[in-house]
């Protein structure tokens, strides 16, 4: 396998998608390649930074409006109702 | 938080508990629902919309929709998932209006061309100095991440967000954009790749950058 092809398979094997075989290849190339194996990793850490941040912190003014609004509309009789 | 208008009561409750009270007429539940999610709801439409207002109005109507459809909630996923899907929704379909609005061509496959080329390969390849735990409570690199995102096309960022970030699949993806599943496959890879680029130049640790050789390098 070439890094090329790595690459080019990259979105499924950072998935787990890829079949078992190919898995075999893509592990036998990055134990020899260094580059590969450090870009599937900085991937990997990519992915996870952005699935954990708390990029935004919500306006205290908006939350009181949001707030104010739910009670507001919240039906008397129960929701969907 | 502000803890004083938080119901005391529904502070340990698990969401699915919190989720039967409000059916059954609780508002305090539901409060608290929204108290849990909506920075979360909020960050999401942020990063799609990249406008306070327009985040703002989408996670309301979002919390609005989920409080008219809360008896259709079956519990089958989180409702984290659930707010999580109706935020998205909101915020797709306003991108639509945007776009409309100003007369851009809604044929997201137009120049879709590009996404066929070659892909971009990796030139900056270093190990990061730290890991993602330590990263990810920092403000510094919350910036860094946003800017980052910032940085892609809406295209690109599209897919990743909803792929990467709120755990769609490429089916699910491709449905939601209106794109095929080839097309979010390229896209997403682009993204990832790109992403990769941005923040290893800053979280890379230059003592381990390794260099392709020269032969290795096509
Ligand atoms: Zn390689």
């Amino acid at each position: 396998m070439k890094c090329e092809e790595l690459l080019a398979m990259l979105n499924e094997y950072v998935d787990g998608t890829v079949d078992p075989s190919v898995c075999m290849e893509y592990e036998k190339h990055m134990a020899g390649c260094d580059p590969c194996k450090v870009v599937v990793d900085n991937i990997r850490k990519t992915i996870i930074l952005y699935k954990e941040g708390k990029p935004y912190e919500l306006p205290l003014t908006f939350r009181n409006r949001l707030h104010e609004t739910l009670r507001q509309k919240w039906p008397k009789s129960g929701p969907g109702s | 938080m502000s803890e004083d208008i938080k119901n005391t009561s529904c502070r340990d409750v698990p969401d699915g508990e919190l989720v039967r009270r409000s059916q059954g007429g609780e508002l305090a539940a539901f409060e608290e629902l929204a108290f849990r999610h909506e920075e979360k709801v909020y960050s999401l439409a942020m990063r799609m919309l990249r406008h306070e207002q327009d985040a703002e109005d989408v996670t309301q109507q979002s919390f609005l929709n989920a409080m008219e459809n809360l008896q259709s909630f079956r519990g089958d996923s989180s409702f984290s998932t659930w707010i999580c899907r109706i935020a998205i929704h909101g915020a797709l379909k306003l991108i639509r209006k945007r776009k409309s609005r100003s007369m851009v061509s809604l044929d997201e496959t137009a120049g879709e061309e590009g996404d066929h080329g070659t892909i971009p390969h990796p030139e900056y390849i270093a190990d990061w100095r730290e890991s993602p735990e330590e990263l990810v409570h920092r403000n510094e690199i919350q910036r860094l991440l946003e800017e980052a995102l910032s940085g892609l096309d809406e295209k690109h960022r599209m897919v990743f967000l909803l792929r990467d970030v709120e755990g769609f699949s490429v089916k699910e993806t491709a449905e939601s954009l209106g794109l095929t599943e080839t097309n979010v496959k390229v896209r997403l890879l682009r993204a990832r790749l790109q992403l990769r680029e941005v923040l290893t130049r800053t979280l890379g640790d230059p003592d381990t950058r390794v260099v392709r050789h020269h032969e290795h390098a096509r």
